[in-house]
Formats: C-alpha cells, structure tokens, sequence
C-alpha cells in the first residue's frame, strides 16, 4: 500500500479497500521504523494526523471526499500550522508554536488531507543539501551516505522513502526540483504568484514558491488542485482561473516543440548525466516531439545574481527575529544590543548569517546600485532570454542539478562549490517561470531528474509532458531497496 | 549680522481609516495594549502586507487638493532599522517614488503678504508601535496596537521663513487633512505631528546652513517654541565662533529647550529597497478624476466663497474657514438666521468662540448649536429683539435653557415696537426731567445718551433701539 500513488490511494480510499485511519497508521509506523536513519521529519503530529484521519473518514463515508480526503501528507517545516511547532530548520524558532496556519496548508486541511508531520530542511531554507539544519543532515534514501539535495530535502526524502505519499515543498533557487532529482521523485515549482505565499516563512519574497513533491505527475496535478489560486492575503499571488491540472495528462504531446539550451550542456556537466537526459529527449522524440536546440546567453549570470538578490531580500527578512516577540532569546540580555546581537548569533546558523551579511552588505549605501540594482537588471535580462526562447519552443528541457547526490559533508564547508548544485535551476525563479524536475534514470544507482521548464502559468503543459513520459517510462516508480 | 531662519517641515498626518495600512486590524485609539495587533501587525514568520486602498484614495485626495501630482506607478520600499517597536525589523514606506509629488499650499501670517509654499513630496507609510520605558522596572514594555497605522508623511520644501510662517504652514496643513477627512487631527494624541528641519544663514546668501532636525513636535506651541529656541542656538553657536553639525535634536517641552539625540555620523543606513512583498501602485487618470470629483470644497475656495457672497472681510473670512467644523457651524447658522451674515459672523468669531475658549471646548461641543445661534438672529434680523437683549437670550441658551423664541416668550423679552407706546413714555421723561432737557437745547448734545438709557430703564432693555432713537431726537427738538 504504501508505494501507491494518491491516486491510486484515493481509489483504495473510496472503494473502502482500506480507510484513512489504517493509512495514516502505516505511515506513522513506517516514519517510526525510518525517520531516526533518515531524520526527514522534524515533528511528527500522530494525535493529530490520526484525528484528521478519523475525520476524513467521515467524510469519504458520507460521500462528502475530495480526492485528496483521507491522503496523508508531510508538510514542509517552512509552512506555518496552527498549534504545531514551526521551525524552519531553525534553533532561532525552535520554541515557535505558530498560532496561525498558512493559506498552501489551510487548503489541504480543508480538502481532507493529513498532515503526518513537518519535513525537515535546510535553515530557512538556505542551502542545497539539507545540511544546514539545526535539527541535523537528512540522509537520501538511495544511499545515505549521501545529501537528498534542499531545501526541500525532508520532505523530498520522506516521499522516496515512502514515509509519506506526497509532501509540499518550497522552491526559491531549486528547492524543490534538486531535491526531487536526487531522490528520484517528481516536483513542480509553479509559476511565481500561482500559489498563496502567506504563511509560509519568507526566505527571498520575490522567488519563493511552494509547490508539491510527489511519485507522479499525475499526482502532483493533483496537489496542485488544491495548493493553487489566488489569496487576497498575498499582494504578489495573482488572480487568476485556477485550471484542473489533471484535465490535459492525457493529450497528446505530438509536435511538442523542446527546446534545448546550449548553455546547459556545456562542460560543467557530468558526461553520464549528459547521456541520461539524451536518451530522455530521445524518449520525447519517439512520442512524436521536435527538439531544437536554442540559446539562454545569460545562463551563467543566473548564480552570481541569484546571491545579491536573494540575501538581499533575505537579510531584511529576518529581521523580525530579533528575540523580541517569538523565538530564541539570549539568556540574560544586558541591554538591547546584547539582545539583539547574542539572540541572533545564537539563534541563526552560519549560512544563514552569511546570506543576512551579503544582503546587509548588497544593500548598503554606496553598493547598492553596484549589487542589488545591477543584479535587478540583469535579471531582467535573464527573464528576456526565456522569453525570446518560449517564442519558438513550447517547453525547455535540460539536466535538473549537475551532478548526482553527493557525500554528506562534501560541499558542505565550500559554499560556492555548493551554490552551483542550483546552476540550472535559479534561472527559472529569476524569471519566475513554471518547472518541474522528473525522474529520468539513474547514474551508479542514483537517480537523475530532467528538468521540464515552461511558460508563465503553463503548469498544465508541463504536468502533460511530464505524464506522456512517465506512461512511457517506470522511472518515477523506483523505491529504494531498503523501503520497497 | 543678519540672519535668515530657513525652515522645512515634515508632516505625519495618521488617516482615518478604520483599518491598518497592510492587514485588517482596527486603528481605533485607546485600547488595551496588544489588543489591536494582529499576525500582520506582530510580524510574525510568513505574514504579508496587503496595502488598504481607503489609505491610497486618502493620500491622492490630499495631493489633488494641494494642486500635486499624482505617481501613476509608486513604489513601496522596506527602511531597515532594528527597534523593539518596529515589529518587521523595517518600516514600510515610500523612497523613490512617492505616491504624490510635488505640490503646493498658501499660507498666511496674520500683517504679512500671503506667501506660496512648496510642497515636495507626501508618501504612504506605517507607523510603528509604542515603546513604554515607564513601570516596567527596568525593562521596556512594547505596545504594537499602533504598529501599521497608516501615516501620509508630507514633506516641504525648505520655503518656511520664520517659525511663525511654520506654524501657519503646519495649521494650515492640519486644516486641509480634516476639511478632506482623511485625518481627525487630534495632536494629543500623536494623530498630527511633525519634524522640523531648522537652519540659519547669513542673510543674502544662497547656500543652506547645515539643518539639524528636531523630531516629533506635537502641538502647534511646540513647533513655535522649539525652532526658535534651535534658531537661538544655531545663531549664538556660529557668532561664537563654533559650527552648527548636522544631527537630529529632541525639544524638552519641560526644560524649555532642544537637545542632540544622535549625529549625521550616527545616523542609521535604512538601506531601503522596494518591498518584494508588495506589487508597485498604480493609479490611472479615471481614479483620480474619480477622487476629485469627490472633494469637498476647500478652504481657500470657501474663504474666497465667503467673501464674495457672504460680504465677509478678508480676516473674518479667513478666521471662520480655518477649520471646516467652524466653516460648517458658521454656514449653517447663516442659513438659519437667514440675514446679515456679517452680523453672525460677529457673533460666531465674539461671543461663540469667547464662550467656548472661557471653558476650552472645541466648536462640536458648543452647546449652543448653529441652529440655536441662527435662530436667535434671526430674531436680531426681524427686530423681535435687540442685540443687547440678544446676549441674554444667548447666556440662557448657553444654560440650555431652550431656543431663542422659548426663553423670549418665557421671559417677556420681546421688542417694543410699537412707537404709540414709545413716544408715550419718552413723552413722561421728557416731562420728570424738565432741567436735563433744558441742558440738552441749549447745546450739551451728550445728554442724549441719558434720555436713551432712561427709556431703555423704562422699557427694561425692550425697547428697540432704533425707534426710540429717532423718536427721541424729535421730541426733544421740541
């Protein structure tokens, strides 16, 4: 039961096959058996999962389900849930019980989903291998010597380890669709502005996006079902008809236009990865797509500008952490400034105070128009190549990360080392754009994502594509051994 | 040496929305702390501003009526800087592109040629909380319900000439906000408040003096009192010898005098940017056509309106327009007494406004309504009493004692007009007073005055004043 997709589990769920209470129980117990190797959830919410659970019962005996009711779910520690510990991969918010709950978790509690628990992940978000968590690394499940990328990397581990059957995600650089790649999994970051953002801790306000981590694409349409549509609560999510993301899977992608980036190509990228995703385009053209290959010039700008804008953003974000209101507070402050100063530097880890003082520094008087103004130009200009290249293609393909997971502790002591695992991902959150990373094959044992990038709101397009292939293809339905 | 005081002001004027500037919470004034600060408001993790458009429509109002222009596409900025009442660690406000530019208003300080002022820039911004240094025993006690009330801040140009002139620009800003109703103006209680940026320079020269900003003046007396205690001291400071620095100051009402909070070296770097969280607000040709058609008419329009139709006199005009409350009152009153506006305009501006300042009540609360006050001159106009007898149906009213008619019927203090009666009684005072009448012919004119006061005695005030005049004057010519 537990390496079904929701939508098979929804089926099970309906058919009375089993109910949500038996579910929700074999996952409690499979997180029991594995969450102490893979340290994927941070908090495990079993009274209330159970209690939910008993309630979507209800609900699919009534008739009254949606076809997320009685699905258990993780949740990623980034989102704020109302009376459950939020902590953000932080000791900053180690004690911060959330009294309010985001809008992305709200609609799932209201569509009948349970919540197991809340997905470990890097420290606010910062980082790429989930190393930067207080609460400890979390280990891929393909091999735990290794990272399972981040930020996502709790909730991304706890769906390849079938711990949970989806779980939500956030993605402000590559933190949903690197993760997913390591770990073999499919993950959509949407379009910017495509879901609510309010509740959800702020890392960089303008590239966060939450998005669901799930086995298909079939069932990441589904999450998407619920996760998507505007909230009056955020000035920056827009309004606009929410689509049903399941609606176009079938059609044909006949004609397809893939457009592939020769920037992506190029020598930074390992050779057998090189051929994974070759012999996945060769996948595509055999379902009847034309490949063209096109150009992204500003592809290399992305990382450098990524680093001014986003710990710009970030370093006045966290302000509000400042042992005041909420969260850590230094034993014993003499005054003010010893409050502020020891709270913080007790609270934040070092990737964290690295990013508040790059963005401290990028928006200072005097750097400002050198950094922060210059990186928003570029960034216009990187949103123009996508633009430029979505007047010929109708997707654009290419590796998720540049390389498989990697050995815990292997990048973790080089910071720009582990900045360009994200070298094909943040382009898209600098423009903003749709993509997902689905699972493509496997290198030694390890998994291998292809990213899918597409245009503004085009979710349905690319869930489509993603599901032609994966009719074609059993990549997506790899288990680790240890958690078959 | 001569020296030119120049002066620039920075407004906060609080709008009267109901709702905070970015969530929903209540603005009212006066609860218990922490009870109007909601997740927004407290800054908690993952929390987003949604900007109130009662606020935008408030700040473009204000711009149309000082003649500015209006930003198509202003931009919100994050100021950063840590303070325990500053819940986001920034403030939300404007930098670069300001909901409304540049513009201007006319002041006057009373004996001076009306002078033009400019207006630079008013933005949109929250307010922080409040922090209470007092019965916490050492430690400091933080109320946000004021954190993200909305706040126009109006910046002049450095135009102001005198801390007179400050103080009529700063007046007559507080006017225009409550004629608009996008601010209630009550200083009190910190809902009008500005800086003032005060330099001097050697009279005839063009460049600036180095300013120093004295922060936070909250009564009209302040603003006087604290530029020139800070023009004083700038002046003894370069005569002596000394330099003025740059710094922000702090005016002790108590002490009488300003004193340096911190310096330009001191001063913090806000590193503003534009808010990621909030899109640019755009603002189209059709809405703000739409806001002007919704403006009342403005003081300046209604001082010339007075003039011209009413018969008022410049000063009077411009007494009675300076506060739209006054202006209404006075209207109204008009409107009921039905005749000679100028007559109540006297009474408004004299015995209204004595009364009231005797006991310090503000013109909502007279207790004499304009409908009482234009009632009872309108029995001034129909002669049903004289304006003496007036000021004691005005005293009863006052005492709440009922309407004009009421306390002259109760009190029988209805005009004798009828000139039979009249002449009758003058005829026996001319008869009891054989030697003043004597005096009186043969040329001591000031007697007249006697005869009047003896009718007036006789009439006990109810006579009308016009009649026994011309029929005295008659009489006594023999």
């Amino acid at each position: 039961m537990h390496t079904k997709t929701i939508a098979q589990l929804s089926a099970a769920l309906r058919s009375g096959e089993i109910s949500s209470v038996e579910l929700t129980t074999l996952f409690l117990a499979r997180i029991k058996q594995h969450n102490p190797a893979l340290n994927c959830y941070i908090s495990i919410t079993e009274a209330q999962a159970l209690e939910a659970a008993a309630t979507a019962d209800r609900r699919l005996k009534e008739g009254d389900a949606t076809p997320l009711t009685g699905i258990p779910i993780a949740h990623k520690d980034i989102f704020c849930t109302e009376g459950v510990k939020t902590t953000c991969g932080s000791k900053m918010l180690d004690n911060f019980i959330a009294p309010y709950e985001s809008t992305c978790t709200a609609k799932f509690a209201a569509a009948g989903a349970v919540m197991l628990g809340k997905s470990n992940m890097d420290e606010f978000a910062m980082g790429s291998s989930n190393e930067t968590s207080y609460y400890g690394a979390v280990k891929n499940p393909w091999d735990q010597g290794r990272v399972p990328g981040g930020s996502s990397g709790g909730s991304v581990a706890a769906v390849a380890a079938r711990l949970a059957p989806a779980a939500t995600g956030t993605d402000t650089g590559g933190s949903i669709r690197q993760p997913a790649a390591l770990c073999g999994l499919t993950g959509l970051k949407p379009t910017y502005g495509r879901v609510s953002r309010y509740g959800m801790i702020a890392f960089a306000s303008s590239l966060d996006q939450a998005g669901p981590v799930t086995y298909s694409a079939e069932d990441a349409a589904l999450l998407m079902n619920v996760m998507a549509g505007f909230d009056e609560r955020d000035s920056t999510s827009v309004e606009r008809e929410v689509p049903d993301y399941t609606a176009e899977l079938t059609n044909s992608i006949e004609g397809l236009k893939i457009g592939l980036p020769k920037e992506y190509f190029d020598g930074g990228l390992d050779d057998s990865i090189a051929r994974v995703i070759e012999s996945a385009i060769q996948a595509y053209e055999a379902l009847g797509a034309v490949v063209k290959e096109i150009s992204l010039p500003n592809t290399a700008l992305a990382v450098p500008t990524y680093y001014v804008v986003a710990p710009a953003e970030c370093s006045t974000n966290l302000s509000r952490f400042d042992g005041v209101r909420f969260g850590h507070r230094c034993d014993d402050p003499k005054d003010l400034f010893d409050l502020y100063t020891r709270s913080r530097g007790e609270g934040f880890g070092a990737e964290v105070k690295r990013r508040i003082m790059i963005g401290t520094y990028v928006l200072s008087a005097g750097y400002y128009d050198a950094y922060y103004l210059k990186a928003q130009k570029i960034r216009r200009l990187i949103s123009e190549d996508f633009r430029a290249a979505f007047e010929t293609v109708d997707v654009i393909m290419g590796p998720t990360a540049p390389s498989t997971a990697f050995k815990l502790g292997e990048k973790a002591d080089d910071p720009v080392t582990m900045y360009l695992s994200d070298i094909y991902t943040i382009a898209v959150n600098m423009a903003g754009l749709p993509a997902a990373s689905i699972p493509a094959g496997f290198v030694d044992g390890l998994p291998v994502g292809l990213q899918v990038i597409g245009n503004y709101f085009e979710e349905s397009r690319l869930l489509n594509v993603a599901h032609q292939y994966q009719q074609a293809t059993d990549w997506h339905l790899q288990v680790p051994a240890e958690f078959q | 040496m001569e020296w030119e005081v120049v002066i620039g002001l920075e407004i906060h004027a609080q709008l009267a929305t109901r709702s905070k500037i970015f969530s929903g919470a209540s603005t009212a004034y006066g609860a218990a702390p922490n009870t109007q600060a909601c997740a927004v408001d407290l800054g908690l993790p993952g929390v987003l501003p949604v900007l109130n458009r009662e606020a935008v429509r408030m700040a473009v109002k204000f711009g149309l009526a000082i003649d500015a222009q209006i930003t198509p596409r202003s931009v919100f900025a994050r100021k950063n800087y840590f303070y325990p009442d500053l819940p986001k660690g920034y403030q939300i406000s404007q930098f670069e592109l300001p909901v409304v530019g540049v513009g201007q208003l006319e002041i006057q300080v009373e004996g001076k040629a009306p002078r033009v002022i400019g207006v630079t820039r008013a933005h949109l911004e929250e307010d922080a909380g409040k922090s209470l240094h007092e019965d916490f025993h050492g430690s400091t006690g933080i109320d946000l319900n004021r954190a993200g009330t909305p706040l126009l801040e109006i910046v002049s140009e450095p135009d102001l000439r005198s801390a007179k002139e400050a103080v009529a620009y700063m007046k007559k800003v507080h006017s225009l906000v409550q004629y608009l109703e996008i601010c209630d103006g009550n200083m009190q209680e910190g809902s009008f408040r500005c800086d003032a940026n005060v330099s001097v320079r050697p009279m005839g020269q063009a460049a600036l003096g180095t300013r120093s900003e004295i922060k936070n003046l909250n009564s009209f007396r302040f603003v006087e009192r604290a530029i020139n205690i800070e023009v004083e001291r700038q002046i003894d400071l370069i005569e002596g010898g000394g330099k003025v620095v740059q710094e922000t100051r702090l005016y002790d009402s108590d002490k009488d005098e300003t004193r340096s909070m911190r310096s330009k070296e001191e001063a913090f770097d806000y590193r503003y940017f534009p808010d990621p969280d909030l899109l640019p607000l755009e603002i189209d040709e059709a809405y703000i056509e739409a806001v002007r058609q919704s403006l009342p008419e403005l003081p300046d329009a209604r001082k010339g309106r007075f003039i011209a139709e009413l018969g008022l006199g410049e000063y009077e005009a411009g007494v009675l327009t300076a506060s739209r409350e006054l202006a209404d009152y006075f209207e109204e009153a008009v409107k009921v007494a039905g005749d000679d506006a100028r007559r109540t305009a006297n009474w408004v501006m004299g015995d209204l406004l004595g009364a009231l300042n005797r006991v310090g009540k503000e013109i909502a609360e007279s207790p004499v309504s304009a409908e009482l006050l234009g009632g009872m001159l309108r029995r001034i106009n129909d002669n049903t009493i004289s304006g003496k007898i007036a000021k004691q149906v005005f005293e009863c009213m006052w005492n709440g004692e009922g309407d004009a008619d009421t306390i002259i019927e109760q009190k029988g203090l209805k005009q004798v007009t009828d000139s039979g009666a009249i002449e009758k009684i003058i005829d026996e005072i001319i008869a009891s007073n054989p030697g003043q009448v004597e005096q009186y012919r043969a040329g001591k004119e000031k007697l007249f005055g006697f005869f009047v006061g003896q009718v007036m005695k006789a009439t006990q005030g109810k006579a009308n004043p016009a009649q026994v005049n011309e029929l005295l004057k008659q009489k006594l010519a023999g």
